[in-house]
This record gives C-alpha cells, structure tokens and sequence, in this order.
C-alpha cells in the first residue's frame, strides 16, 4: 500500500488505460495545460500528445455529442464537465442520445463512454457550482453511475468505467481531491455495481457516498460507546448492489441513508423504496434519508452549513431512530 | 457583385433581391466555392438540370440514382398510407394490442437532396440522419424491407422493432442513425468524424440537418469545433421551408443557412434542393475537400416539404404554394425528363422502373407483415452492452 491524493489516483487511473487502450482518449474545458479544473489530467498532454488529450472550447453540447458519437463509431473517450451543474448545456446529449443509441439501434451499436465531472457543496461556490444531481441521471436507464469516496476506490472505479462498454457518469466530490489514502500496489480494479462495507455494525446501518461515507464513518466513530453502526458506500448507484445493503439491513433492522442532495425526490428515497418493498419485515424503525435542505446552496458558509449533512446532523439522526 | 438572390415567400410569390456587401468566403485556398451552383433556384422549368453540371457522372450511376429517388418516394408514400389505414382502426384497441402504426415523416418532395448527396459518398462513409429520415436511409443502402419491418414495429426492423421511423440504424451500411431530437445529430456526427480522423482513415460523415436544427445551439457548436478541429463531416442543410409550421422565413434570420459557413472559415454553397444533380455536385466537391483532410463545409439545399410535419397533422400552406412545388417543381420528374433528354433512360425503361420500384415497396410490405412481432419477453434486452 502506498499514500496518495484522491485526484491523483484518478491520474493514475487514466494514465494506465490510455496506456493499456489506444482508443481511450481525453476530451474537455482546460484539460492539457492546466491539467483539468482539478488536476486529474495533469501531465496527459505530454504524455499522450493532442491527438488524444483534445481540449475543447465551451462547448458542451458539441464535445459531449462529439464523444457519444466518437463512442458509437469505437473510441473510449473520456470527458470531463468542469462542474456537473453544467450538464444542463449537454443533457440531450446524455439523455436523448448516449444513454437510448444502444438500445434503439436493437443492440447495434454501443456507446463506451466516461464523462468525469465534480459534484457536491461546502466550497462557497453558491448555487450554480455546488449541486449533487446523481438522481437526474439515475432516473435516465442506460446510464451508469459512479459516485467513488476514497482514493483507492477511485482509482479501482474509474478503471473499471473507462472499461465499460456502456455510458458511466463518474461524479467526483470536490472537497475530495485533495485528500490522501492508501491505494494497494500495482494493476486492481473495483466492479461497477459492488458495494462496500466500510464499517460493520449490529444496530443500524447507514448508506451514502462521496463526501457522506467519510461524514457517516465519523458521525459513527463519534457513537461507537453507545450505538453500533454499519455503513455501507454502495459506490455506484446504478447498477446497485442491493444485495450488500438488503444483508446489512437484515441484520440491524435500521436503514439511514446519507446524501449532501437535495432530500427530495433523491437517491436516497429509490433505495428507501427497495427496502420498503424488498424487506419491509426486517425492519424495526422507519427507515430515513438524511439529506439537504430543499433549496438552492447558498453562497455565504454561514448558510451553506445550514443546508447541507454535518457529522453531528448524522449522529443526532442515528440516535433518534435507535432510541 | 453577388448574384442575385431569389427567395420564396409565404404570399406565393418570388422575392427578388439582389445581395449587398455579401463579403467573400474565407476558405482554404484549393477550394473553389461556386457561384455557378450558388442560387441556381429558378421559376421552374423542369429541363434545367444539368445547365451549370460540369461534372461527369456515369450513365449506370445516373440510373441508379434515379431508381433510388422513385424509391423513397414510393416508400414514403406508401408508410403514409399505412398510417392512415391503420388510423382508421379502432386505435384504443391498436394501442391494447400494441399494433400501432407510429406517426411517420414524409421526405416527399425531397428526395433530389438524399439522392444527390449519398451519390457522393463511398459504402464506407457514414450519415447521421434526421426525424425526417427514410430517405436518407435509403439512399445510403439500408434495406427498404427492413426498414418497413421497422414501422411496424417487428423484430426483422432494421432496429429490431425498438427504434421506429425516427431511429433507423444499420452500421453495416454506414447508418449511425436518424434522430427523434432536432438539432441531436450535428454533435454525433462530429465524433464519428473525429473517429475517422483519430484512426486515420479517409472516411467521411455526412451530418443531415434542416432549417429547424439551423436555429438550435448545436449548430453553432457543432461548426464552430468541427471548423476548428478540421474534422471530416460535411453539414448538409436540408432546408424544406417548413419546421413543423413555422416557416423558415419566420424563424431563419439572414439570407441563406449556407452562407453562414463563412463565420467559421469553411466552405459553403446554397443549391436547388430539388436539383439533384446540382446537390451531387456540390457534396462530392465538400466530399473530396472532407477526404483531403481539408476539413468540413456546409451544404445549404432548398427543397420544401410536400407534406404536413408528420401523419395525422393537418396542412395549412398556402394552395398556390403547394401547387408550385409539387407540380411545377417536383424533383422526379424534373430529373426523369432530363434523362429522357440526354436519351439516357427511354420511356420503356422508365415505366419499367416505376414498376419495378412499386414491386420492391409491395415485397418490403410483405416482408413486414410476414416478420415476427419482437419477443415480450425480450423487452430489457439490447440496454446495456
């Protein structure tokens, strides 16, 4: 094992596929020089050359389209959206376009695409720069949806996205980048659709992911006198690892799910759902979403910090449903 | 001074003007923007084709092309026939049973601008398409059969039944697709030219669009990157007068679409649509300047649309304008009488194809009939690779 950041684990990952594929390549708002508004294609450009490191005008409809169809006609194109609040300029794109072409075409073509975008608040980037849109996205079938937390698991999913021969949105939390983990030795990657037990538990169990599986863990080491907590990062979620979740749940009767999005008509109330229909009698307390106020982020922090899931709403959460 | 300009109005009559100031294109040098082919409209004649033609087409390949417009329009005809048959039928049971024959979108009228410039193009060469698309499925080689199999909803559809009149695929042909969303396809068509590039090849992509995706964002973007990446596409704007109601005239602002290519530093050329061996002539030469590595152009074809935006809409153009461009202008005869002309085709051979044409839809019709309805059980099948 050795200690890296987030976003260069994600380097690492793009750096071995453009390596091992030659039909990978990178397209996106600032990617060669500057390295991405993150630093995540950082070095690509010299590494790679133009040909495959395109930085493109803002132009998002035209470079997402241009990767759906470079996609459809065999290339492995990676994209990033500089902020996932800017997929609005590209939805058809994504929507009409990469997620239906497979299955409209009766399996004809298939569109093996990757777009990379940041997500998720507590930045004072207000309300155009901070928002977690996951939900927009699962609703839409044909996409895949990747939601990594830990630099190990970032780098392991992003692998396994570029891999995937069908449309993956790779949400990356802002906050993030900079942080450090450890990531194991040499080539590994991390299955689309298997979640993870990251603390075990007896008496409840907590989902979330990104930026909530780091605030969940805390909230229950803060607990972990008085109240045993399970939580699970499902990674991505679609597919969903259900089966992780429904076991978990099995065994502590208490389902809390964890997101910095808006609470409604989020994530959170899909796999809420699921339980209700697939495990209702295992349940001994109603299950719950913690999620976030249903506003736009404000700007000041002072404000933001009112909207969005802290440590201690998590564990004033956990102790009302196991009271 | 540019030549003039003729315009139709919504009154029915020719607007005249004469272009001022119109600047000169910026292009690569090597590329001859022609003022020969440029505004060829006129009022009508139907033995004008050919007039400014300097190009040289073999007499089979002429056949064929023809063969290939009677093809459209007696396909088209007949879906819509079939639509107003079905719709005839109790369409509460037709949507219990599933047997709905789906709304479709005629190209009659418009075939000068598939023909002439799928002519252009080699097998390997790819075309995104429109919501208005058979004929340019057609005229790219795809499967009339198949293709009605598709309409009605069948497995032996040339998208298996789950595309339908406006997502028509076959790969095989070089089809990467019609599209249900007006101003969806000018992206597409950039990455399938981009692959084309990135790999190396000399393959290029021909990007369908009308006067409606003229006025989405994507055009501008589409351009704008594909002129900056010298990608190999050539943008060809069929423009038919008429998105859904709203005339062109009411939603294009600026003289002609094509003219706009020299915003981006490309070539451009506004042809009569309805001319096909002027929309052949135009498109080969944007082809071989694609082929070059010279980068893309933009075709602007007047053509207009004969029919209403779809089935089951009602049409409420001006009877004098329909007049004039389905009787004085329609685009088959218009090149029947020029074959006759050149003693191409004789009249005998003419009959002949028109029955043969007729023959092949009746054959597609019946093979669509005699395919299977898809599986139920097969309904999740082709969503994920």
């Amino acid at each position: 094992m050795r200690e890296i950041t987030f976003v260069k684990a994600m380097n690492e990952a793009m750096v071995e596929e453009m390596e091992r594929d030659e039909t990978v390549f990178q397209i996106g708002e600032d990617i060669a020089r500057m390295g991405g508004i993150s630093g995540a294609t950082k070095g690509l450009i010299a590494r790679f050359g133009e040909k495959r490191v395109r930085q493109a005008p803002l132009s998002e409809a035209a470079f997402v389209g241009l990767a759906v169809g470079a996609a459809m006609a065999g290339l492995r194109p990676v994209v990033e959206v500089m902020y996932v609040d800017f997929v609005t300029v590209c939805m058809d794109q994504i929507v009409n376009q990469a997620a239906k072409l497979r299955y409209m075409s009766g399996g004809q073509v298939k569109v093996p695409l990757v777009i990379r975008t940041q997500g998720g608040g507590c930045n004072a980037e207000a309300a155009q720069h901070s928002q977690s849109l996951e939900a927009w996205f699962t609703h839409v079938p044909g996409l895949k949806v990747v939601m990594p937390a830990t630099c190990a698991d970032v780098k392991g999913l992003l692998k396994s996205a570029i891999r995937d021969d069908n449309p993956v949105i790779f949400i990356e939390h802002k906050l993030l980048y900079p942080t450090t983990g450890e990531i194991p030795e040499g080539e590994y990657t991390i299955p689309l659709g298997q979640g993870e037990v990251k603390r075990t538990g007896e008496d409840i169990t907590l989902v979330a992911t990104s930026l909530m599986v780091h605030r969940t863990l805390v909230a229950a080491e803060t607990l972990a006198d008085e109240i045993s907590v399970e939580v699970i990062d499902p990674h991505t979620l679609v597919p969903l690892d259900m089966d992780c979740i429904k076991a978990s749940v099995q065994k502590t009767g208490r389902l809390l799910v964890v997101q910095e999005a808006c609470t409604r008509s989020g994530f959170g109330s899909e796999i809420v759902r699921r339980i209700a229909e697939e495990a209702f009698d295992d349940l001994c307390a109603a299950p719950r979403v913690l999620g976030a106020a249903n506003l736009p982020k404000p700007y000041s922090g002072k404000l933001e910090i009112e909207t969005i899931p802290w440590e201690a709403d998590i564990v004033e959460a956990i102790r009302n449903m196991v009271a | 001074m540019w030549p003039r300009v003729l315009r139709w109005s919504p009154r029915g009559k020719w607007l005249e003007c004469v272009k001022q100031n119109a600047g000169s294109y910026n292009v690569r040098p090597g590329y001859c923007t022609s003022t020969a082919s440029k505004h060829v409209l006129d009022t009508g004649s139907r033995n004008d084709l050919g007039r400014n033609q300097p190009m040289t087409i073999e007499r089979d390949k002429l056949i064929e092309m023809l063969r290939v417009m009677q093809s459209i329009r007696a396909f088209e005809c007949k879906a819509r026939e079939l639509y107003e048959e079905n719709r005839k039928q109790d369409w509460n049971e037709l949507r219990a049973t599933g047997t709905m024959f789906c709304a479709v979108h005629s190209s009659e009228g418009q075939e000068a601008v598939a023909v002439g410039a799928c002519a252009a193009l080699n097998p390997d060469d790819y075309i995104i398409s429109t919501h208005r698309g058979h004929g340019h499925c057609i005229a790219k080689g795809a499967d009339m059969k198949a293709m009605m199999a598709e309409l009605m909803g069948k497995e032996g559809g040339i998208s298996k039944g789950r595309g339908g009149s406006m997502h028509m695929f076959d790969p095989e042909v070089g089809l990467l697709g019609s599209n249900g969303i007006v101003g969806g396809g000018t992206p597409l068509a950039l990455g399938v030219a981009f692959a084309s590039q990135y790999r190396g090849t000399d393959e290029v992509t021909l990007c369908f669009f009308g006067d409606g995706a003229a006025c989405e964002g994507t055009f501008h973007e589409s351009l704008n990157l594909a002129a900056l990446w010298t990608l190999p596409v050539v943008f060809v704007c069929e423009n038919n007068e008429y998105a859904v109601t709203i005339s062109a005239e009411d939603s294009v602002a600026g003289p002609d679409i094509g003219d706009r290519a020299s915003a981006y530093g490309i070539p451009g050329e506004v042809v009569d649509g309805n001319d096909v061996l002027a929309v052949h002539e135009a498109v080969a030469k944007a082809v071989s300047w694609a082929r070059e590595e010279a980068g893309p152009s933009l075709i602007e074809c007047k053509t207009w649309r004969w029919h209403a935006h779809c089935t089951g809409l009602p049409d409420r153009r001006d009877p004098d304008e329909i007049y004039h461009w389905t009787q004085e202008r329609d685009p088959l005869p218009r090149f029947e009488q020029y074959l006759l002309g050149q003693q191409i085709i004789t009249d005998a051979k003419l009959a002949q194809m028109r029955k043969e044409t007729n023959e092949a839809v009746e054959e597609a019709v019946a093979f669509g009939e005699a395919s299977n309805w898809p599986d139920p059980t097969t309904v999740a099948e082709y969503l994920w690779a």
